[in-house]
C-alpha cells in the first residue's frame, strides 16, 4: 500500500528568490464545487445547479459529510453519453432540466449555473445559457454562471467565482458606504456588522447578502473590507466598479479583528478614542478567550498543509497571539497582494509553499514531526496513524471562527486535538 | 442530462479505488483533476482506514490542457512507480480525462515499467460505481491469474489435502465486507473446507496469480465478482457457488451448495445461531405482517426480502434496488411478494414509493435512513452506500449465522417491541402515551406522515366544537367527523393501515360516505 518511500525528492526544496516555495505535483484538495456547501446555507433562496458528472454529484454528497436536507438548494445536472455523442443538444437538455427545477422549487430566487471540469473542457457555454434563461425566467428568477471546476478553482476558489460572478449585477450606488465582503456565518457577520455601526459607521453592507433581492449596491464611494482572503478576484471586479480596497490584516484573533475595523475606522474618520471605547471590551475578551488555550499552544509547532487559503492569516494568528512555531505555512495559492500584511507579520524566515506536491510534502511532515498538522480529510487518519495530530481543514471553513467573539473558539479548535492526545489512555 | 440530488453510486473510478484499496501491493494512477481526490476521504473517514488509498492523481490545471498532459500523465504513473514500488498497476482515466483522450493505456505501455500495467477502460458517462469495480476486478484477476496454475492435486505427499475455495468480491467501502468475509472463512472451516485466497480484499497481484489453484469460487457479492467468476469458470473449470449466504434459510442452502461442490457431507451438527427460536418464540408474535419497505443494492433487497417474509414474518410492501444491472433479480423478486418492483436512482422516486406504501418499518441504505427519520419510520440499513456508521468497531456480519442473528437484532430493535404495543395499547389515554408525544425510541416525536393523524385531530376538534349528532361529511375521503374521531382513537402505529383498509373496503362497494360503521365494516371485513 502506500508505504512512505525513499525521501528523494525533498533534499532541496526549489525556493524562490522570494523565499517562497513553489511546488507543482499532486494536489491532495477540493475543487471550487465544494463551496456550494455553505454557499447556498449563506444565500438562503439560491440553487446551486453544477453542470458536470457523476463525481461532481458524488464529491458534494461526500463533502457535505450528510444529507440532512430532503431536497438541498443544490443539484447536479449530470453529463450522460447522448450529451457528448451530439444525439441530444447539451443547451435544450439544460433548458429542461433547470425548467423542471424551477417548476418544483418556486421558492428559488436565484440559480447559478456552476461549470464544472467536464462543462469545461467540452466548452459548453454556461454564461450565454444563463443570459438566454435570464430571457425567459425574468423577473422571478436571475440566472447567474461561474465556474467551480477543478482545473480551474481550487476549494475556496469557488466562492472567489460565485462572489466576483454576483458582482458585475449589483446596482449602482454613489452613496458612502463600507462593504464586508465574503460569505460569514450569519452570527458573525451581524458581530461585526455591529461593530462597524457602534463605531459611527452608518452604512454598511455584506456580499453576500442573505437573500438573492437583498444584494448590496456599489459604486465610486463604497469602501470594501475582504473578510476572507481567497477573494482575489471579487477584489478585480470591485475595484471595476469603482470600490475601494481597504487593506487590512484579516479578522481573526483579537490583534487581527482589532487591524481589520482599524482600517474601516481610518478609512472612515473614527476618531481614535471612540474606536477605544467601542473595541476595548470585546477586544478584552477575546484576549481572554484566548489566554485559556495560550498555555496549551505555546511552543508547539503546526505544519499547514495547503487547503482554503486561509493558511497565511491562521499561521500569523497562532503564532503571533498564542505563540505557536510555525514548521511549514502550505497555501494553494498565494495571492500577494491581499496578503501583503499577513505575510509581512508572519515571524521572520517562516516556511511558506505554494502549490502542492503532496508526497514530497508528507515527507517533509514526516521528517519534522510537528505537534500538530493542518490538512484535508484524505490525509487526516493516515498522519494520526502515524502518531501526528491533524486538525481538519475544513472545520476551519465551515465554522465561525472570525471576529473577538471567535477567537477562543478559533484557538480552541487547534487545542483539541493536542487536548484530545493527552487524555486518552487508548 | 439528468438532475441528481443525491446519488447512490459514485462514478466507475470510485468503485476502481474500492478494489484497488482493498488490496495490497496494487497502485492505481488516475489520469483526473485535482478535485476528484476527494475521493480519497471515502476510505479514511468513513471507513477509517489508517493509510492513503493507493491512488496516484495526475491532477492536471486548465493551463496544461493546451500543452501536454500526456507527459504529465507518464510522470506520474513513473514517480509512483518509484515511491510505492507496487507489483503491478492499473491506469485509467476519471470523468474529465476521458473527454481529454490522453490514452492512459498507450501511454503506460510504451514507458516500459518494471511490473504488469493493467488499462481500465470505465466509461463515466453511461456507468457507475458498482460496474467499475466489476470491471477492475476482472480486469486484474484476467490479467494477473497465472492460467498454468489449476487447481491443486487431491491428494499430495502428505494425503488427501481439504478442499479449498476463493472467496471473491469484498472491496474497501462495502457494506459489511471486512465482517463478512471473517464469518464465511469461519463458517467454511467448520465445514472442513480452506480459503486459498479472498479478494480483492486482502489480496495482492502475486496472490491474485493463484487464483486458479483453489477447487472452488464462492461469489459473496455478485455486483462486483459475476463477471471475474464466470471468466474463472471458463479458465480454470473452477465451478461458482452463487447462493448468497445472507440469512438464516440462505446460509443453510449455501452451506448445502458448498458442500456438494466440494464433495463434502453437510454436517449434521452446524451451529445455527439464535435467529430461528429467536423468531418463532412467543414475544416475536408481534412481527407478524409488520408491512416493511425494502430498497438497497439488488442482492441485498432480495435477500433482505426473504428474510423479511420467510423468517421474521414481515410483509413485503415495496421492493427495489438502484443498481440497473441487477433489475431482473429484483424485478422476479417483486413479483414473487407482489408488489410493484422499483428500479430507481433517483432517491426522490424512492422517498414518494416509501411514503405512498407506509410501511411499518423502511430497511435501506444510508438515503432511506435520511428518508425515514424525515418521516418518522424505523429503519434499518442493509446495503451500501455507506456511511461511518456501517463501519461499527464490533464484529457485525450480514451473512452466515452469525449475520442471521445480526439482522434479527438490528431490524427488531427499531420497531415498538411486542410487550411494548400492548401497553401502549393500554395505557394510550395517559398523557405520556398521546399521540403528540410518540414513540419514545424515534425521539419521542408524533407520526406525521399519516395525515390520517391531523385530519382525526381536527375531527375531535370539530366535534367537540360543534358537537353534531348527525354525522356530517368531512373534507377528507368521504369520512364524515364521527368515523375520522373513532379513526384517532386507534393506537397510531396501526391507524395508517386501518385509514387504508376502510377505504379500500369503501372503495370496492362504492360507498362514498366512510362513517363509524363502515369503519367496523372494514375492520372485520380484513380480520386476520
Amino acid at each position: 500500500m502506500s508505504s512512505p518511500g525513499p525521501a528523494s525528492g525533498c533534499d532541496a526544496p526549489p525556493v524562490g528568490t522570494d523565499g517562497i516555495l513553489r511546488e507543482r505535483g499532486q494536489r491532495e484538495v477540493f475543487c471550487g464545487l465544494t463551496g456550494i456547501i455553505w454557499l447556498h446555507r449563506k444565500i438562503q433562496d439560491a440553487f446551486f445547479l453544477v453542470v458536470g458528472s457523476r463525481t461532481c454529484a458524488h464529491l458534494l454528497q461526500s463533502a457535505a459529510g450528510v444529507m440532512v436536507f430532503a431536497e438541498p438548494r443544490f443539484g447536479t445536472a449530470i453529463i450522460e453519453e447522448k450529451d457528448l455523442a451530439g444525439l441530444a443538444d447539451a443547451n435544450e437538455e439544460l433548458d429542461r432540466v433547470v425548467t423542471r427545477l424551477l417548476a418544483r422549487r418556486p421558492d428559488i430566487k436565484m440559480l447559478f449555473l456552476v461549470g464544472s471540469c467536464p462543462s469545461e473542457v467540452i466548452k459548453l457555454d454556461l454564461s450565454r445559457a444563463a443570459s438566454r434563461m435570464n430571457g425567459r425566467f425574468a423577473p422571478n428568477v436571475r440566472v447567474l454562471n461561474y465556474s467551480g471546476s477543478g482545473i480551474e478553482t481550487t476549494f475556496t476558489q469557488g466562492e472567489d467565482a460565485c462572489l466576483a460572478a454576483l458582482v458585475p449585477d449589483l446596482a449602482f450606488t454613489d452613496e458612502q458606504q463600507l462593504m464586508i465582503v465574503g460569505s460569514l456565518p450569519d452570527i458573525v457577520e451581524d458581530q461585526l456588522t455591529r461593530l462597524l455601526r457602534e463605531l459611527g459607521i452608518k452604512n454598511v453592507v455584506s456580499l453576500p447578502a442573505r437573500r438573492a433581492g437583498e444584494m448590496p449596491a456599489v459604486g465610486p464611494n463604497t469602501k470594501y473590507l475582504l473578510a476572507q482572503p481567497f477573494l482575489a478576484e471579487t477584489g478585480n471586479q470591485l475595484d471595476k466598479r469603482g470600490a475601494e480596497h481597504l487593506p487590512a490584516l484579516f479578522p481573526f484573533g483579537a490583534e487581527g479583528t482589532t487591524a481589520w475595523l482599524h482600517a474601516a475606522a481610518q478609512a472612515f474618520g473614527v476618531p481614535p478614542a471612540r474606536f477605544e471605547q467601542v473595541t476595548a471590551s470585546p477586544r478584552e475578551r477575546a484576549r481572554k478567550g484566548l489566554a485559556l488555550y495560550r498555555e496549551k499552544l505555546k511552543g508547539k509547532r503546526i505544519f499547514f498543509m495547503p487547503d482554503s487559503q486561509l493558511e497565511v492569516p491562521l499561521a500569523r494568528f497562532l503564532a503571533g497571539e498564542l505563540g505557536m512555531e510555525l514548521v511549514e505555512v502550505g497555501t494553494p495559492y498565494l495571492h500577494k497582494a491581499h496578503l501583503i500584511d499577513e505575510i509581512a507579520a508572519l515571524p521572520p524566515g517562516t516556511m511558506i509553499s505554494e502549490g502542492q506536491d503532496v508526497d514530497k510534502q508528507l515527507d517533509r511532515v514526516r521528517a519534522a514531526r510537528p505537534d500538530l498538522t493542518v490538512c484535508g480529510l484524505g490525509l487526516a487518519n493516515p498522519l494520526e496513524r502515524e502518531g501526528l495530530s491533524t486538525k481538519w481543514a475544513i472545520e476551519l471553513v465551515f465554522s465561525p471562527i472570525h471576529g473577538y467573539e471567535q477567537a477562543g473558539d478559533l484557538a480552541e479548535l487547534f487545542a483539541r486535538p493536542l487536548h484530545r492526545r493527552d487524555l486518552l489512555r487508548v | 442530462m439528468q438532475l441528481t440530488v443525491w446519488t447512490y453510486e459514485g462514478p466507475p473510478h470510485v468503485g476502481a479505488m474500492r478494489v484497488a484499496t482493498g488490496m495490497r501491493g496494487l497502485h492505481y494512477v488516475l489520469h483526473a483533476p485535482q478535485g476528484d481526490t476527494y475521493a480519497d476521504l471515502l476510505f479514511t473517514m468513513i471507513e477509517r482506514r489508517d493509510h492513503r488509498p493507493p491512488v496516484t492523481y495526475t491532477t492536471f490545471q486548465a493551463r496544461d490542457l493546451g500543452k501536454d498532459t500526456a507527459e504529465l500523465f507518464q510522470r506520474a504513473a513513473r514517480e509512483a512507480y518509484d515511491r510505492f514500488q507496487p507489483q503491478a498497476m492499473i491506469v485509467g482515466s476519471s470523468c474529465t480525462a476521458e473527454l481529454i483522450q490522453d490514452d492512459p493505456h498507450g501511454l503506460s505501455q510504451t514507458m516500459g515499467l518494471p511490473c504488469p500495467v493493467i488499462p481500465l477502460e470505465l466509461p463515466s458517462y453511461s456507468r457507475k460505481e458498482n460496474w467499475g469495480a466489476s470491471e477492475t476486478f476482472y480486469q486484474i484477476v484476467r490479467t494477473l491469474a497465472d492460467k498454468a496454475r489449476g487447481p491443486l492435486p487431491a491428494v499430495s505427499d502428505n494425503g488427501p489435502r481439504r478442499p479449498r475455495a476463493n472467496l471473491l468480491g469484498p472491496t474497501a467501502l462495502g457494506f459489511r465486507h471486512r465482517d463478512d468475509v471473517a464469518e464465511i472463512t469461519r463458517l467454511l472451516a467448520d465445514l472442513g473446507i480452506d480459503v486459498n485466497l479472498v479478494a480483492p480484499m486482502g489480496s495482492s497481484p502475486a496472490d491474485i496469480a493463484g487464483i486458479g489453484e483453489a477447487d472452488f469460487n464462492i461469489c459473496l457479492y455478485p455486483e462486483i465478482a459475476a463477471q471475474a467468476c464466470s471468466w474463472l469458470e471458463r479458465t480454470f473449470r473452477q465451478k461458482t457457488v452463487k447462493t448468497v449466504p445472507i440469512g438464516l434459510l440462505a446460509t443453510r442452502e449455501f452451506v448445502a451448495e458448498v458442500c456438494a461442490v466440494a464433495g463434502l457431507p453437510v454436517p449434521a451438527d452446524l451451529d445455527q445461531g439464535r435467529m430461528g427460536w429467536w423468531s418463532r418464540s412467543i414475544d416475536s408474535t408481534y412481527l407478524t405482517g409488520k408491512r416493511v419497505f425494502i430498497f438497497g443494492d439488488g442482492t441485498h433487497a432480495v435477500a433482505a426480502a426473504r428474510v423479511a417474509t420467510e423468517e421474521l414474518g414481515f410483509k413485503v410492501v415495496g421492493l427495489g434496488c438502484y443498481n440497473r444491472e441487477f433489475a431482473r433479480e429484483v424485478r422476479a423478486a417483486a413479483e414473487k411478494y407482489g408488489v410493484e418492483p422499483l428500479i430507481s436512482d433517483d432517491y426522490l422516486a424512492v422517498e414518494e414509493a416509501i411514503e405512498a406504501a407506509a410501511p411499518e418499518l423502511v430497511l435501506g441504505t444510508q438515503m432511506e435512513r435520511h428518508i425515514a427519520k424525515r418521516l418518522r419510520l424505523p429503519c434499518a440499513v442493509i446495503s451500501a452506500p455507506v456511511h461511518v456508521q456501517d463501519f461499527p468497531a464490533r464484529h457485525s456480519p450480514q451473512m452466515g449465522f452469525e449475520g442471521a442473528n445480526v439482522l434479527f437484532d438490528t431490524w427488531v430493535h427499531p420497531l415498538v417491541m411486542g410487550l411494548e404495543e400492548h401497553l401502549l395499547t393500554m395505557f394510550r389515554d395517559d398523557f405520556e402515551f398521546s399521540d403528540a408525544a410518540g414513540p419514545s425510541h424515534l425521539g419521542g416525536h408524533a407520526s406525521t406522515p399519516a395525515h390520517a393523524a391531523s385530519g382525526a385531530e381536527q375531527a375531535e376538534r370539530e366535534t367537540a366544537s360543534i358537537a353534531e349528532p348527525v354525522p356530517a361529511p368531512a373534507d377528507e375521503g368521504g369520512w364524515t367527523a364521527e368515523a375520522l374521531a373513532e379513526l384517532g382513537k386507534i393506537p397510531f402505529f396501526v391507524r395508517g393501515k386501518a385509514r387504508r383498509n376502510t377505504e379500500r373496503y369503501a372503495a370496492e362497494l362504492g360507498v362514498t360516505t366512510i362513517t363509524r360503521d363502515t369503519l367496523y365494516e372494514a375492520k372485520s371485513h380484513y380480520a386476520r
